[in-house]
């Protein structure tokens, strides 16, 4: 069954599937257009850099569901995720605040990242040891996290140290050299992922593992062990994203990253990634995560629809990119 | 085997979160009268709120009445809550239900079942579609939420100017807070730029007024309908450093934007309260309902005056969530 899905990939070679790569850009740069037309002030420069600074959490945390997806995966719990690990981090920071001053924001960072790790590599090793779907495994970890994080603030709020704010806003609000830090952060996290996956043999492995386990393990790959690092590398990626989370709002609350999972995954897919594993695209998950954005962006600049229509529009233009990248990708 | 040991370890510890809290109610022997509190599971800061005073009463209310047993039960669904109301009434004999229902039409029929069985019917927040089955309402007043805030704004910008808005959650109680800021609004020069929905979430507020501030060069104040809201707001124009908004407003009384009115903010200097407490109002009704003949059958709203640096102090609860 897997190799029928992966065959129509492989033979339909040439100077057609390049048209294919550059669909998520080509949809990107037209969505920019629609939007300068619609709206002068689209593309000044303030409100370029918000949409861009925050889109990067779901940029960073699709860098990792790109592994995730392109070794035949998924990982719904992301967004609870991304929630909990928040939460511990804002604990841990306000614990140490009295002892370390601002290097209880550092040590915070290191907690989020060991914290994000190890959610990530419950999620794999429940996956690949367990051998159970993983989308009832994240399904259930979605749940779990979400619990954590409404108990952790009884389902109010869970603010950040008042003596760290001054230290910790920066690295949302700040720039280097007019760039905003979450998006240095994720062109990071974006190099690192495409040379991981592009350039190194684990790369090879998690498309190989996503196009046909079997053939993978035959060729002696450890299936296993190739999915549990991409699970791995997600929840290390959705640290990154508390820790470029934290300072703009200043606190966790129980509705953080809530629905985020769905963000991500349609950026992974608008991005030019398979569902169904076997590819993955870094770039165009990063346009794909950058349209979303966008999309939502011009739809409040613009006057043309009813505020309750919102998402339909939203929902209608995602449907029509991807029936554009088919075709573009089939002919 | 060990696949299905995983899974049933996975579901236990689900289970087991979901369980702990309704549990904790405490099961006094003496006690015989029953009183059941039904209510949304903390999900975000106002329910967090309701579960927080719900917690509260249980325990002062039985320590000052050692005949009555209160029962906590948090539900994180209508239908979610419509089985809980089953159980609750399946497995004990209910004297009085307190319950602040999920939605109107969907808990409307199971709550008449309960009260055929001759219990008491306290409904709170959330009206049912049947108000006949009600013997106590307890409710706050989304209107007066909306217009309260539109007079005192409609003052304060001498009558004109030009506004944004923030709606919440499609549902009634977003529609009256919005219909009563507008209809007094309108009777006023002042114009209302924008209004889209931030879905009563931080972060989407956030967004949405970077949005707002970014297709409009000159707004005189903003409505964000909740403090939730309110605080991504907050942060969204001191990021961008626009000084011509000289109001920013909320509501529902969040002890952070308390806060910030007991200090005397300049640009959010007022809140209105929509206080999770008044399930605390209803459990303690009740319990009067049940001792020394205090009569508590009828409707009770409560008031949303305007919360300002000199009555602050009555609306501060620092140790709720919310």
């Amino acid at each position: 069954m897997t190799m029928t899905a992966v065959a129509p990939a492989t033979p339909a070679t040439g100077s057609r599937i390049r048209w294919a790569d550059f669909a998520p850009f080509i949809a990107l740069a037209l969505i920019i257009l629609i939007g300068t037309l619609i709206n002068s002030n689209f593309a000044s420069h303030a409100n370029l850099m918000n949409v861009i600074t925050r889109s990067a959490f779901v940029a960073i945390i699709a860098i990792g569901a790109t592994f995730v997806i392109a070794a035949g995966g998924l990982d719904l719990s992301v967004g609870s995720m991304m929630a909990f690990v928040t939460g511990i981090m804002i604990m841990a920071m306000n614990g140490l605040a009295p002892a370390y001053g601002d290097w209880a924001i550092a040590m915070g960072a290191g907690v989020a990242l060991v914290v994000g790790g190890l959610c990530g590599l419950f999620n794999g090793l429940i996956v690949t040891v367990g051998r159970i779907e993983p989308f009832i495994v994240t399904l259930g970890t979605m749940g779990i996290f979400r619990a954590f994080i409404t108990f952790m603030t009884d389902g109010g709020s869970l603010p950040l140290d008042r003596s760290l704010r001054d230290a910790y806003r920066p690295v949302y609000f700040g720039s280097f050299f007019g760039i905003p830090y979450p998006v240095l952060i994720t062109l990071v996290v974006v190099l690192l992922g495409a040379f991981l996956l592009y350039k190194t043999k684990y790369g090879r492995r998690v498309t190989s593992v996503g196009s046909n386990a079997e053939v993978a393990r035959f060729s002696g790959v450890s299936v296993g062990r190739v999915r549990t690092l991409t699970y791995v590398i997600q929840g290390l990626c959705v640290a990154v994203a508390a820790i470029c989370y934290v300072p703009r709002l200043g606190a966790a609350t129980p509705t953080t990253g809530q629905l985020w999972e769905l963000q991500v995954i349609t950026a992974v897919v608008i991005g030019g990634t398979l569902l169904r594993g076997g590819k993955g695209r870094i770039w165009g998950t990063v346009a794909g995560a950058l349209i979303l954005e966008i999309i939502a962006n011009v739809m409040v600049l613009s006057d043309l629809v009813s505020e309750y229509l919102v998402a339909a529009v939203q929902g209608a233009i995602i449907i029509i990119a991807m029936l554009a990248h088919r075709f573009t990708s089939s002919r | 085997m060990t696949l299905n040991c995983l899974k049933k370890r996975m579901l236990l510890s689900a289970a087991a979160i979901a369980v702990a809290m309704p549990l904790s109610a405490g099961h006094a022997q003496e006690r015989d009268v029953k009183i059941a509190v039904s209510i949304p599971a903390a999900t975000h800061g106002w329910t967090g709120g309701v579960v927080y005073h719900a917690e509260q009463a249980e325990k002062e209310v039985e320590a000052a009445f050692p005949n009555i047993d209160v029962i906590v039960s948090t539900a994180s669904s209508a239908s979610a809550q419509v089985s809980s109301l089953e159980d609750l009434s399946a497995t004990q004999d209910l004297d009085a239900l307190v319950i602040l229902p999920f939605t109107s039409e969907e808990l409307t029929g199971p709550v008449e079942q309960v009260k055929a069985k001759g219990t008491f019917v306290a409904v709170v927040d959330r009206g049912l579609t049947d108000p006949s089955v009600q013997d106590l309402y307890v409710a706050g007043d989304n209107i007066a939420v909306g217009a309260n805030t539109a007079t005192w704004l409609s003052e304060k910008l001498g009558g004109e100017g030009e506004i944004v808005v923030l709606r919440g959650i499609p549902t009634v109680i977003d529609d009256e807070r919005i219909k009563g800021f507008s209809d007094v609004i309108a009777k006023s020069n002042i114009k209302i730029l924008d209004i889209q929905y931030a879905n009563w979430n931080q972060d989407e507020a956030f967004q949405l007024m970077q949005d707002y501030l970014a297709k409009y060069p000159k707004i005189d104040a903003v409505w964000a309908n909740d403090d939730d809201m309110l605080l991504g707001v907050i942060e969204a124009v001191e990021q961008a450093g626009r000084s011509d908004i000289k109001y920013m407003l909320g509501g529902n009384g969040m002890k952070q934007v308390i806060e910030m009115v007991k200090e005397g903010d300049e640009r959010t200097p007022i809140s209105t309260p929509y206080p999770p407490s008044m399930i605390k109002s209803a459990v303690y009704m009740v319990a009067g309902q049940f001792n020394g003949q205090a009569p508590m059958r009828g409707s009770f709203l409560l008031d949303a005056p305007l919360i300002t640096p000199e009555n602050a102090d009555q609306f501060y609860f620092p140790d709720s969530p919310f």
